[in-house]
C-alpha cells in the first residue's frame, strides 16, 4: 500500500494493526496502552548488587536464547559495552536467537556483524546503523528486517510494548554498589544518560556496567537503583577519546559559514524570533555555525534564547554561561565542554529520550520548539529527507532526533551543500524517506534557499526581509546540471529494514540492493 | 594515439579519479571502480570511452578508481594519462583540438 510520502509498503508488514504513514499528527488524540515489565522483588535488604562478571549478571537475570537486550549510545563510537555483553552472552553462555534493541549503533560495533552472519543475532532495532553491521544487514543477513526508529519513536515503541526488553544493559560512567548511576565523575564520562532512562523503567531486568564504582549514594542519579538488578564493574566501558570529542569547533569553511549566515537570516525573518525563543541545532559544520550568526542577531535586537534542547555541545554551553540562553535541556553530550557542564552549570539539565521527543506522551520538549536546524544526506523535491541510506542504497546513518524535531518545531530548516562530490543532495527522489516532507519547512543550500510551499507564511517572511529564494525544483536542476542525472538504484524484492515514522506507522522500507552490473 | 608505456594521472582524493593506462592488445579494456557506481557507473564509463575515442586511442588497458569525480575531472585525468603514456604531455598538447 502506498503511504502519504508515496512509498510502497508491502502488505506483509501491515499486520497487528500496523499502518502506513498517513501524515503529520495522524495519531493525535488516540490512546496508547502502556506495557509494564515483569520485575523481580528485592524485599530482603541487600548490601550490594555487585556481581563478578557479565556472564554472572546474565545468569542472575535469567538470560536465555531468544531474548531482547537493550543498549544506549551515549558512549558513541567509543562504546565497548555492546560488544562485551554480546560476547559474554553468545560465547560464554552459548545463547542465540538474540535481538539487539539499541538507541543507536555505530562502527564501534563492527564485531556484532559476525554474530549476525553466524545467525546468533537475529534482530536489530536501532536508530543508527553503520559500518560492517550496516553492510551485513543491507546484504540481507538478518532473518527479519531491521527496525529503524527515531529517538522519539524508540521510547514510544518501548512504552507501548512494541519492543519488550528482557534485559537492559546500561553503560554507566559511575555507579554505586546498588546501581544508582550518573554520566559524570568517572573516567569514561558521557554527561547525559537520557536514552537509557526509558530502558531502565520498562525492561524486565536491568544490568549496570561501569568502570568506576563510587560510594553509595551516587546522587543525583540518572538511572536509579530501584530499577536495577545487578552491577558489574569492568576495566573500561569505552574509549574516552571517542566518547566525547575535545571540543566541537565552529567551522571555518567559508561555504559552511555562508550557509550558516543564511540560516540565521531566515530565523531572524520569522515572527518566532523573539525574546524567549527556543532552538535546537545539530553539530554538523553549517548547523553548528548557525549559533554564531544567530548570536549576532540576538545582540542586535537585544533578545535572549529561552531554552535550547538536543544533543548539546560546547558552543551552546558557552551561550548559557554568557547568559544568552535561559536553560539547556540535554539528552546527549557531544563534547567535553558539554559533558563537564551538565548538572554543574546552573540551568543545564538532563532529560530522557521520551521527555525529549516521544510523540505518544503528553508533551515532549520538541513540541514546544520554535526552530531546529538540521543536516541531510539527501532532500527531494517533496522536501522528504534521507539521513539513513547512502547513494549506493546501503545503511550508513541514523534518523536520530531528526524526524522528531522536524515534526515538533514551528520552523524546521535543513542546511546542506547542493552537491557532495558527485552526489546531488537535492534530488528527485530520496533513496529512503526518514523525515517526511510535511515536517520540513526551509532548505538552505550554497546555491540558494527554497521554502516548502506548505508554508506560505514563511514565504512571506522571507519576501518581507528581502531574502531571495527559489523553488526546490530549480535547486534540483542546478544540482543535476553539475553532477549529471543519476541512474535509479536497482533493488531486489527482499526488505532488509523497516523505517518507522515517529508515530509507529511505516514511513519507508529499505530493500536489498541488487549487485551493480555495469553492462546490465 | 598509441599507448606506448604505462602511465597514470589523478589521485584517490574525494571528488578525483585515478586513471592508470597501459598498452592494450587491439581493444579497449576498462576496469572501473567508483564510489558512486550505482548511480553514475554508466555515465562514468561513457565519459571515459568518449574521451579515448576523441584522442583516437583504440588499444589500451585502463584501470579507473573514481572517488566521485565530475565529468570534467574524469576527462582531464584520462587525457593526461594518455598523453603521459606516449610522452606527449610535455609540449604541443592540442589545446582546443583533441583536448577540449
Amino acid at each position: 500500500m502506498k503511504n502519504a510520502v508515496g512509498r510502497e509498503i508491502p502488505d506483509f508488514l501491515l499486520t497487528n494493526g500496523k499502518e502506513v504513514y498517513q501524515g503529520k499528527n495522524y495519531m493525535d488524540g488516540k490512546y496508547i496502552q502502556k506495557a509494564s515489565p515483569r520485575t523481580r522483588r528485592y524485599e530482603k535488604p541487600q548490601e550490594s548488587k555487585l556481581v563478578e562478571t557479565l556472564a554472572d549478571a546474565l545468569r542472575a537475570c535469567g538470560a536465555k536464547s531468544g531474548m531482547t537486550f537493550s543498549f544506549h549510545h551515549h558512549l558513541r563510537d567509543g562504546d565497548f559495552v555492546v560488544n562485551m555483553v554480546m560476547k559474554a552472552a553468545i560465547e560464554e553462555l552459548g545463547l542465540d536467537n538474540l535481538t539487539i534493541a539499541a538507541s543507536s549503533l555505530g562502527s564501534a560495533h563492527d564485531p556484532i556483524a559476525d554474530y549476525i552472519e553466524q545467525g546468533k543475532v537475529v534482530g536489530i532495532q536501532t536508530s543508527g546503523i553503520r559500518g560492517r553491521m550496516g553492510e551485513v544487514v543491507s546484504a540481507g543477513k538478518l532473518p527479519t528486517p531491521a527496525i529503524i526508529r527515531s529517538h522519539g519513536g524508540r521510547p514510544r515503541a518501548i512504552e507501548g510494548g512494541e519492543v519488550h526488553i528482557d534485559i537492559a544493559f546500561i553503560a554507566a560512567p559511575t555507579s554505586d554498589c546498588v546501581g544508582n548511576c550518573r554520566g559524570i565523575g568517572g573516567k569514561s564520562d558521557c554527561g547525559s544518560m537520557g536514552y537509557a532512562m526509558t530502558d531502565a523503567e520498562y525492561a524486565d531486568h536491568v544490568v549496570i556496567v561501569t568502570d568506576c564504582l563510587v560510594d553509595f549514594p551516587n546522587m543525583p542519579a540518572s538511572v536509579e537503583a530501584i530499577n536495577v538488578d545487578a552491577v558489574v564493574v569492568v576495566d573500561s566501558i569505552g574509549n574516552p577519546k571517542k566518547i566525547a570529542s575535545a571540543a566541537a569547533r565552529i567551522s571555518q569553511n567559508p561555504r559552511d559559514l555562508m550557509m550558516a549566515e543564511n540560516v540565521a537570516k531566515v530565523i531572524a525573518s520569522t515572527p518566532y524570533f523573539k525574546d524567549g525563543f527556543s532552538f535546537q541545532t545539530g553539530v554538523g559544520g553549517p548547523s553548528l555555525a548557525a549559533n554564531l550568526f544567530l548570536e549576532q542577531y540576538m545582540d542586535e535586537r537585544n533578545i535572549k534564547m529561552g531554552w535550547a534542547i538536543g544533543g548539546i555541545c560546547g558552543p551552546m554551553v558557552e551561550l548559557l554561561k554568557k547568559g544568552k540562553v535561559g536553560k539547556v535541556i540535554d539528552v546527549q553530550d557531544f563534547d567535553l565542554d558539554a559533558v563537564r557542564s551538565i548538572n554543574q552549570t546552573p540551568n543545564h539539565f538532563e532529560m530522557s529520550a521520551s521527555q525529549y521527543a516521544n510523540p505518544a506522551n503528553k508533551g515532549a520538549f520538541v513540541n514546544k520548539l520554535d526552530f531546529v536546524v538540521l543536516a541531510a544526506l539527501e532532500i527531494d523535491t517533496g522536501f522528504n529527507v534521507n539521513v539513513l541510506t547512502g547513494s549506493d542504497g546501503v545503511l550508513r546513518g541514523a534518523p536520530g532526533g531528526h524526524p522528531d524535531t522536524a515534526a515538533g518545531s514551528k520552523v524546521c530548516i535543513i542546511v546542506t551543500p547542493l552537491v557532495r562530490g558527485r552526489m546531488a543532495t537535492v534530488c528527485e527522489h530520496v533513496v529512503t524517506v526518514t523525515t517526511p516532507g510535511d515536517c520540513v519547512d526551509v532548505l538552505v543550500t550554497d546555491y540558494g534557499i527554497a521554502v516548502n510551499p506548505l508554508r506560505p507564511d514563511l514565504v512571506e517572511c522571507l519576501d518581507n526581509a528581502g531574502i531571495p529564494h527559489v523553488s526546490i525544483e530549480e535547486l534540483k536542476e542546478k544540482a543535476y546540471s553539475i553532477v549529471g542525472r543519476p541512474d535509479d538504484l536497482q533493488w531486489e524484492d527482499k526488505v532488509i529494514a523497516v523505517l518507522e515514522a515517529r508515530d509507529g506507522t511505516i514511513l519507508d522500507v529499505v530493500r536489498k540492493i541488487r549487485p551493480y552490473q555495469l553492462d546490465g | 594515439m598509441e599507448i606506448k608505456k604505462p602511465a597514470a594521472a589523478g589521485t584517490l582524493e574525494s571528488s578525483d579519479a585515478q586513471v592508470m593506462i597501459e598498452p592494450g592488445d587491439g581493444k579497449i579494456e576498462l576496469s572501473l571502480q567508483s564510489s558512486v557506481m550505482n548511480q553514475y557507473g554508466r555515465q562514468i564509463r561513457a565519459t571515459i570511452l568518449e574521451t579515448l575515442e576523441r584522442l583516437d586511442v583504440t588499444s589500451a588497458k585502463l584501470t579507473v578508481v573514481d572517488k566521485g569525480a565530475l565529468d570534467c575531472t574524469l576527462k582531464a585525468r584520462v587525457e593526461c594519462a594518455v598523453f603521459r603514456s606516449c610522452d606527449a604531455s610535455e609540449a604541443n598538447i592540442p589545446w582546443g583540438g583533441a583536448v577540449r
